[in-house]
């Protein structure tokens, strides 16, 4: 019998091909779309955490609740130890040091004029160590645009579009006017040897940067840093990891008896900004995009399934002159476009996993596309392809081929037997 | 010729729904049929013949009287023994053949016997027999759409024979045929009958059918107006 019913689908194209390439298309579709959505959403995750958040923060509880004016009033203090500590604590997180700031750059002219005014946001990030892996972290190789790295104290870098505006050349000396860690003003000189533009505009409207040695001169921190930021060895954030982090981290925090606002604390990537609301939307996207086509694709296949049931009256309405049950008939229904689900699935995640694979590999570069944008988005479009775009594609692919068969099939039921034949005899 | 009985219907009525009135299509309709019968309601178009038969293989329901078909009453069959006779006792032929088209000559013919559960040499066996009666060996392997209509009328009376049904339901089998083609499927019918004591009921107005008829049960208007007994061997 299920021979008989496989040699009927496989021989009939209408009852084969069509399903499986619609299958095969969405379920293609769906891989891909998961893979890509998935690719943005980390790298957007990945690149807010690299420039801003970290996977996890640490920072003083008085510069957490005003995070986003960059109080260094409220910085750390003792910094070696802490981080020292950290690593003990936390030794599968990389620990890097940051000083973010905001304060006027000056451009002056050769008699010391100024030319041009404009303000900056600054970081100040390990440019020099040996080992330093924050240059990679923040793709600076890549985004430079003129001159060349920093390669001594003093040396900074500034955004492309910002040099533009205020005609700052390669080589310039220009003026920090930044406030210090006390409240006091800062004035410090800085070179600059190179332009970078990240292709975000919150990042290239105007921002330095500059090694946080010099950063820590300009504005009195001595030993000091606002953030800690610490990244994960296995490459990406996940919710899981920095729980675990934030455990042990506060559990060694407990024997601390003075809690003030000063006190050291942990955050979390999705403690960060709206960064939380980010990452649940991209746990549910694979949800998201399962169902959207799940009920996309059974419209199609359900309207397909009438299409080829009304056809098959006639051949239904034998078989049960012949003695085959309604059950067994609308079953052997399901089976069919189970059979019909299963090689579409198999074909359409081939297919999305390899347009996937190719966008994984060679990526699609946005940048002229996203001038402008506001947020912080990764420009070079890259799909991720994750274990789930291996399975996922088999959900809408066999669930809408059984809700389109099963719909289609209830004619089955609704109609006499007798009057099934009407329909073959006319 | 025995005498058992193996349809008895008993004032017999079939209505249908109609918007919201109803059609009487069959009035009060009272006979019997004997085992090896070869016999036909005959009648103009919309007399009710179709419904009659489709009532006696079980496809339809009466709506009053007793249809007892094989010692079971078609009335209180569930769907389920309803397909169970038809699987077991019952073959049909209809106007249009209608043979599954993807699938070859032996295929359609060995449907019937791949539901009730033959093994595959059974089946084979079954089938090449059922192809022989009506001189179709040759185009076992042959798609319905290869064959003359002829042709494809005597696979679906294999189709019908294979199974070695106690009777046979047959509607208008030659409406679609020629003269030459007609006599040829009547023929091979009536040879089955003889040899396999399988009993026979048509639905026609077809002459060609009525001429080998041994039984005439004319239908007018939901009632039998004429019964008549042609052959009495
Ligand atoms: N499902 C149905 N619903 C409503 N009326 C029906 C239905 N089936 C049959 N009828 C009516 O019942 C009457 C008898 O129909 P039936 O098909 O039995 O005629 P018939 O004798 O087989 O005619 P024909 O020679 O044209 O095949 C007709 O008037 C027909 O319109
Ligand atoms: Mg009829």
């Amino acid at each position: 019998m299920i021979k008989f019913l496989l040699q009927g689908l496989l021989r009939d194209k209408s009852r084969s091909h069509l399903p499986i390439m619609v299958v095969a298309v969405g379920v293609m579709l769906s891989v891909f779309m998961h893979a890509y959505i998935t690719g943005i959403m980390n790298d957007t995750i990945e690149m807010n955490a690299a420039f801003s958040y970290g996977h996890v923060k640490v920072l003083t509880k008085g510069y957490a609740d005003n995070m986003s004016q960059f109080p260094n009033d409220m910085a750390l203090d003792n910094t070696d130890v802490l981080v020292a500590n950290l690593k003990k604590q936390l030794p599968n997180i990389e620990w890097v040091e940051r000083i973010q700031f905001g304060g006027l750059i000056d451009v002056p002219n050769d008699k010391g004029e100024t030319v041009a005014q404009g303000p900056v946001i600054g970081i100040g990030i390990d440019l020099f160590g040996k080992e330093t892996t924050e240059t990679k972290r923040l793709r600076i190789h890549e985004s430079m645009v003129e001159g060349r790295m920093p390669s001594k104290p003093s040396e900074i870098l500034v955004s492309n579009d910002f040099a533009k505006k205020l005609g700052i050349q390669m080589g310039n000396t220009v003026t920090l006017m930044a406030s210090t860690m006390y409240g006091g003003m800062a004035y410090q000189n800085f070179v600059v040897v190179g332009t970078v533009s990240f292709g975000v505009q919150v990042l290239d409207r105007g921002t330095i940067i500059a090694d946080i040695q010099d950063v820590r001169d300009a504005l009195d921190m001595d030993n000091a840093s606002g953030e800690i930021l610490g990244f994960f060895s296995q490459g990406y954030y996940s919710d899981k990891e920095a729980d675990k982090a934030k455990s042990i981290f506060y559990a060694q925090q407990d024997n601390v008896s003075i809690q003030d606002e000063f006190t050291p604390i942990l955050l979390t990537f999705r403690e960060q900004g709206d960064m939380g609301t980010f990452v649940d939307l991209s746990h549910s996207m694979g949800a998201i995009i399962t169902f959207v086509f799940i009920i996309a694709m059974s419209i199609v296949l359900w309207n397909a399934g009438l299409l080829g049931g009304i056809r098959r009256y006639g051949e239904f309405g034998v078989r049960l002159a012949m003695g085959e049950t309604k059950h067994h008939v609308f079953a052997s229904l399901l089976y069919e476009s189970f059979f019909v689900g299963i090689i579409g699935s198999i074909i359409g995640t081939a297919f999305g996993l390899l347009f996937a694979w190719l966008l994984q590999e060679y990526g699609l570069d946005m940048s002229d596309e996203m001038k402008g944008s506001s947020m912080m988005m990764p420009t070079v479009l890259k799909a991720r392809i994750t274990m789930a775009d291996y399975y996922i594609g088999f959900i809408p692919g066999i669930f809408s081929t059984l809700l389109g068969a099963a719909l289609a099939g209830i004619g089955i039921y609704k109609r006499k037997t007798s009057q099934l034949f009407k329909e073959l005899e006319a | 010729m025995n005498n058992d009985i193996i349809i008895n219907i008993q004032q017999l009525v079939k209505r249908f729904p109609i918007g919201k009135g109803e059609f009487t299509a069959l009035k009060g309709i009272t006979t019997s049929f004997r085992k090896g019968e070869f016999a036909g309601l005959i009648g103009p178009s919309g007399s009710g013949k179709t419904t009659l038969l489709n009532i006696i293989g079980s496809l339809d329901m009466p709506s009053e009287g007793e249809v007892t078909v094989l010692d079971v009453s078609v009335g209180s069959l569930t769907a389920k023994q309803a397909a169970l006779l038809r699987k077991e006792k019952l073959g049909f032929i209809f106007q249009s053949y209608n043979l599954l088209q993807v699938h070859t000559v032996f295929e359609n013919v060995e449907f019937p016997l791949l539901l009730l559960h033959y093994n595959a040499s059974e089946r084979k066996k079954m089938v090449m027999e059922a192809l022989d009666w009506v001189g179709l060996t040759d185009k076992a392997q042959s798609k319905p759409s290869q064959l003359s209509g002829g042709e494809c009328q005597r696979v679906a009376i294999a189709r019908a024979m294979v199974k070695k049904p106690v009777l046979v339901l047959a509607d208008e089998p030659t409406a679609n045929l020629d003269a030459t083609n007609s006599h040829t499927i009547l023929r091979t019918m009536e040879k089955l009958n003889k040899e396999l004591q399988t009993t026979f009921i048509f639905a026609t107005h077809d002459e060609k059918v009525i001429s080998y008829l041994h039984r005439k049960v004319f239908l007018d208007d939901g009632y039998i107006v004429k019964d008549e007994w042609v052959k009495n061997d």
